[in-house]
């Protein structure tokens, strides 16, 4: 029984050691309300692999956050998983890196029951936007993070204030016996950070989902942050959800991207390939229009046409497909494209790529030499 | 009351010698109160002895981190308050120079359509329950136009020239997206021909998506009507874009002010080296630059010693721990205000010459 | 399956397929002349373009309709208010009419069916002194029919004041069997409470809304100085605000109410009723008003005002005030009812109106002791109208507030 934090290994016992940690399919979350439905998330599928930091990206109203609270089950009271699997490889033991595996598919799971409350902060521990909201304020941050400690582990409370203290000492807080005693609201915004990182990674969980973790903080600060993300879970083999709208956050994190729109996936693949060769128009009109610090000043940038669809008023096909340069009438506003494979793990959901497509594909992204 | 409405013409992004704003020493302080009699215990340097100007007809980028007083200059500057100290000259088209910072409500007034801002919350910066024409014609009105014909004119001018349908002006903001609702709000900041625009985080709250629609559009209306920016943002690749120069500051004290290539290309402050390497790349390929500074954003409100930077610099020396470093011209058009800026060679970004067009 | 060709970088006008209402850039050149790019390309619904026009109290009204308990409860109030126009319409009788030989007559029950037609009348009643305790017993006499009508005429008054009119909303078909209709029997002065009830009606309500409008008022007032200006005036408002509500307010209120002159007409009483009653109402509104204040000064739209020149009165007038009326009207309507059991209650212990005013409270005060509510029950029916009037300006006042505000749910 461990008591401290220790590295997680990959279990070679597990029958299923090249399957993906945590795979999505066909996901589908609709939000029921009186004025109509809401189909926030819309058929997603993606593979989380051991040891691998997906990013997810996309604008508001795309779904990311509403696709990473129906994997945890903690979607909103008029919102319900409609359709589609989650499947975790979930530890019998979550403390035990040795333990044996099941696979569980946390879509068929209540909300409220035994098992996902098991899983959510041992397995799979979320890192939220807004650390302030996060933290009680009547409590202190050691006491919250020793009530995960308590619920997972099986360890007295001296013990688990010991884990706490080291915790937060891997993730960078200075004087952790002192600062463990303190008050949310006594740290600053880049102290908050990381304890709330810390106390995500208390119990040694094998995936971690940051939902947008640094939109609330400085650049520097942010900068830090990554740099602490990226050692933790070089160290830990963690796998990471990285869920944001900041392209440039994503190239520096990811190594697979997720491209959503209006809740749907529109491309995704390895890192390079989206940031190099981005297939999908919505991919490669986004990529276009940031601005980026090594860009020309007082150049004007290349726009998306329009403006994102109302939730309610999704499109019919392609939801893209009114913004999109490349519409073909009576093909991308008739039914949607599934995702089609371009290249090994890049699959990019476009009937210009279609195997009966008649149009050119579009250029790719990639810089001439 | 002349309402000077004049018809707009086209021409081209000239930059003229004369500053249009001029500010120096800026200060404003918040007093801190403690106890039950309200004493006061400190105060949070929200600006700290700030000197910037900017020309007219140019974009001047104001960026910087929390706390470092950028949006508190831009209020003081439009006198949304008074200053604690330090002077905000306007030269206004008859080149006479006004220093706004001692002058009351009434004297402030003819000024009011000279200057305007632009806001970064687009939910909060349009009354829910006026319509689009109330919003837009209230600077119209308030100023003296009257006449409910000719604002329904100037309104549906403005909402062309930003882009929205005039027939638009009947609906409430709950029916705008984010963007639109910013792009009124930029109609709402033009309709009394302003000559200087501030522009505060603009394009923060908006879709990655709309931000260039919304940049570029501000591109283009720096042409067409000859205005000066103030453009504060965090954002360095939103200010790298759309600024001649660019103020950097920290904790409410400039560090370093250069024209935007210069800035970039070769920052001669610690604190913008940083800061340009702190920023995510889009590019995966690069992920090797990405470097941190240690320690936190000092406070406004109990800062540093000396050089406020001191305690997060690697080249930080005695002087520094005990010396607030002076902003001074280090080369033509640059300024820093480091004690070592002469001997450092820091590191700036490379422009990536090709356009991923 | 790639069929990347060498770089394809349209110039404008390019043969790229493109939606003939897409007035939008092609990608990678941007125009130059003030960008359409803001455009909606999809095209509006009739829906949406109903609900972008529509201001905030039309949304509000959209909302209240939903609900049908406020709804029903709105009708309601409307009877009511009818009631309150015209008291005399729908009384049947002079409310002060005494007759002390009349007195406690039962409520006369009526039949809608008179040998199988629909033709409502009310049986007579005969009286009959007992020999024993010298009480008039009243017996129906169903042999004798007083038919009923709509529009019947009855006494003559004066419809608001200006009409002169002669009809009533029930009476006899028989103008001489007019008298001999007691809806809601009588008390013990022979005054027909039906009558009574409608006058009542009319004297309590509006003390209620009225001195809500003076809270109202004085909240608003007070509570704008206090969170717009701040400082000196904000301290001593708020120290006047907690005084008034340290003071325990029902000994206040009999206090003060104890210590009209007796002298004084049931006018007089009547405004001085309603003072008393908003000198202590203001307050909660007056708290919220200052908080909504406070939050409103930094929001952008008002600094954008300022920005712009507008003078400190327009400010608070045409921009911040609009963006809580609805809040105000809701709150102030739930706080009538509070003012309507307030007058009630001390009028039934005989401080507030007292006769000849008539009010729900006068009215039951004749209800206060045992034996008399053995004898006649009906007399408290207006504890039943106090009842509904309550309710109903409540689930009106809950619909409002619902309505109004957006977050609540």
């Amino acid at each position: 029984m461990s008591t401290s934090v220790e590295p997680v290994t990959q279990s070679n016992t597990a029958p299923w050691s090249h399957e993906p940690l945590l795979k999505v399919e066909d996901l589908k979350a609709y939000f029921f309300m009186d004025e109509g439905t809401v189909k926030a998330v819309d058929g997603v599928s993606f593979d989380v692999f051991p040891g691998k930091v997906v990013g997810i990206v996309g604008e508001s109203g795309c779904g990311k956050s509403v696709t990473m609270k129906a994997i945890l089950q903690i979607l909103d009271p008029s919102a319900r998983i409609v359709s589609g699997k989650v499947t975790l490889r979930s530890r019998l033991n979550s403390q035990d890196p040795n333990s044996l595996e099941e696979l569980v598919d946390l879509t068929r799971l209540h909300p409220n029951s035994r098992k996902i409350r098991k899983i959510r902060g041992s397995e799979i521990a979320l890192i939220p936007q807004e650390p302030m909201a996060a933290f009680s304020p009547v409590h202190t941050v050691g006491n919250q993070i020793m009530e995960t400690i308590l619920l997972h582990q099986d360890v007295s409370k001296q013990q688990a204030r010991q884990i706490a203290i080291d915790v937060f000492r891997s993730v960078g807080i200075s004087m952790p016996e002192q600062r463990i005693d303190a008050y949310s609201w006594e740290l600053s915004g880049g102290l908050r950070q990381r304890a709330i990182i810390a106390m995500a990674l208390s119990c040694n969980p094998r995936l971690l989902i940051a939902d947008e973790p640094t939109t609330a903080i400085d650049v520097t600060t942010q900068a830090q942050i990554l740099k602490l993300l990226r050692r933790l879970q070089e160290e830990r083999q963690t796998s990471i959800i990285f869920i944001t709208h900041d392209l440039g956050v994503i190239a520096q994190m990811a190594d697979e991207v997720v491209v959503m729109y209006l809740g749907m996936v529109m491309e995704k693949g390895p890192v390079q390939a989206i940031f190099k060769n981005a297939r999908h128009p919505y991919t490669q009109a986004l990529l276009r229009s940031i601005p980026s610090v090594q860009s020309t000043p007082r150049l004007k940038l290349p726009t998306i046409a329009g403006s994102i669809a109302h939730p309610f008023n999704r499109p019919a096909g392609c939801p893209f497909h009114p913004r999109c340069t490349h519409f073909m009438r009576g093909v991308c506003d008739a039914s949607q494209p599934g995702l089609i494979r371009v290249a090994e793990d890049h699959f990019v959901s476009c009937f210009l790529y279609s195997p009966e497509s008649t149009q050119p594909a579009i250029p790719s992204t990639e810089k001439s030499l | 009351m002349s309402d000077g409405i004049q018809p707009l013409e086209k021409q081209t992004h000239r930059i003229s010698h004369a500053p249009l704003l001029e500010v120096r020493g800026l200060k404003k302080y918040f007093p801190i109160y403690k106890g039950v009699m309200r004493k006061l215990v400190n105060s949070v340097r929200a600006v700290d002895d700030v000197s910037f100007f900017v020309r007219e007809g140019e974009t001047l980028g104001l960026v910087g981190e929390s706390g470092c007083g950028k949006t508190t200059v831009s209020r003081c500057i439009l006198r949304a308050f008074a200053p604690t100290s330090g002077e905000i000259l306007f030269r206004e088209a008859d080149d006479r120079v006004t220093d706004l910072s001692p002058l009351s409500r009434p004297e402030l007034r003819r000024f009011r359509p000279q200057m305007q801002m632009i806001f970064q919350d687009p939910f909060g910066s349009l009354n829910p329950r006026m319509t689009i024409f109330e919003i837009i014609s209230e600077p119209l009105f308030v100023n003296g136009l009257r006449s409910r014909a000719e604002r329904t004119d100037r309104v549906a001018d403005l909402l062309k020239l930003v882009g929205l349908r005039p027939e638009y002006m009947q609906r409430y903001p709950h029916a705008f997206s984010g963007g639109q609702r910013q792009r009124i709000g930029i109609a709402r900041a033009l309709a009394l021909h302003p000559r200087l625009v501030v522009a505060d985080e603009p394009v923060s709250a908006l879709d990655v998506s709309v931000q260039a629609q919304v940049l570029n559009l501000m591109l283009d209306l720096q042409e067409k009507l000859h205005l000066t920016y103030l453009f504060v943002a965090h954002d360095l690749s939103v200010v790298k874009h759309i600024s001649d120069r660019v103020c950097v500051m920290y904790v409410g004290k400039v560090v370093e002010m250069a024209s935007t290539k210069e800035l970039f290309q070769a920052p001669r402050h610690p604190y913008t080296a940083a800061l340009m390497m702190a920023v995510p790349v889009p590019d995966p390929d690069q992920r090797h630059i990405i470097q941190d500074l240690p320690g936190e954003v000092a406070s406004p409100a109990n800062p540093p010693s000396g050089c406020y930077f001191h305690p997060r610099c690697q080249f930080a020396k005695d002087v520094c721990r005990t010396q607030t470093p002076e902003l001074r011209e280090i080369s033509p058009d640059h300024f820093v205000s480091c004690h070592r800026a002469e001997e450092l060679q820091l590191a700036g970004i490379k422009e990536n010459k090709e356009q991923q067009h | 399956m790639d069929r990347v060709e060498p770089n394809r970088i349209q110039p404008e006008g390019s043969q790229i397929p493109r939606n003939a209402e897409d007035e939008s850039p092609v990608l990678p050149v941007p125009p130059l002349e003030p960008t359409r790019s803001g455009e909606e390309l999809l095209s509006i619904t009739q829906e949406e373009e109903r609900i972008s026009i529509a201001s905030n109290w039309t949304l509000v009204w959209w909302r209240f309709r939903k609900n049908k308990l406020s709804m029903a409860s709105t009708v309601i109030l409307l009877f009511l208010a009818l009631v309150v126009l015209f008291p005399e319409f729908f009384a049947t009788f002079d409310p002060e009419q005494t007759d002390a030989r009349l007195a406690f007559i039962p409520i006369q029950s009526i039949h809608w069916l008179d040998e199988g037609r629909l033709r409502p009348w009310v049986p007579g009643v005969a009286g009959k002194r007992d020999p024993v305790t010298l009480k008039m017993l009243w017996v129906t006499d169903e042999s004798q029919k007083i038919y009923l009508r709509f529009f019947a005429p009855g006494f003559s008054y004066k419809l608001l004041g200006l009409i002169e009119t002669d009809r009533h909303l029930v009476g006899a078909v028989d103008p001489e069997q007019a008298e001999l209709v007691y809806l809601l029997g009588t008390d013990r002065l022979g005054r027909d409470q039906w009558s009574r009830l409608t006058f009542a009606t009319r004297i309590s309500m509006t003390i209620g809304m009225i001195s809500v409008i003076l809270s109202v008022v004085l909240g608003l007032v007070l509570g704008g100085i206090s969170g717009y200006f701040g400082g000196w005036a904000d301290m001593i408002i708020q120290r006047l605000i907690e005084l008034l509500q340290s003071l325990p307010t029902i000994p206040i209120w009999l206090a003060l109410t104890a210590a009209l002159p007796r002298t004084w007409s049931p006018e007089k009483v009547f405004f001085a009723i309603t003072i008393i009653l908003a000198l202590r109402g203001w307050t909660t509104l007056a708290r919220e008003v200052r908080g909504r204040f406070l939050s409103l000064r930094e929001e952008d739209f008002v600094l954008a005002a300022e920005l712009s020149g507008a003078s400190q009165a327009r400010i608070i007038l045409k921009h911040m005030i609009p963006t809580f009326t609805s809040h105000i009207i809701a709150t102030s309507t739930l706080a009538i009812p509070v003012m309507i059991v307030t007058e009630t209650s001390l009028s039934f212990l005989g401080l507030g109106m007292r006769p000849p005013a008539i009010s729900w409270g006068v009215m039951l005060q004749e209800a206060q002791n045992i034996q008399t509510l053995a004898l006649a029950p009906w007399l408290l029916i207006p504890g039943l109208i106090v009842i509904l009037a309550v309710l109903v300006f409540n689930l009106v006042g809950d619909g409002l507030r619902d309505a109004a505000d957006p977050y609540s749910n």
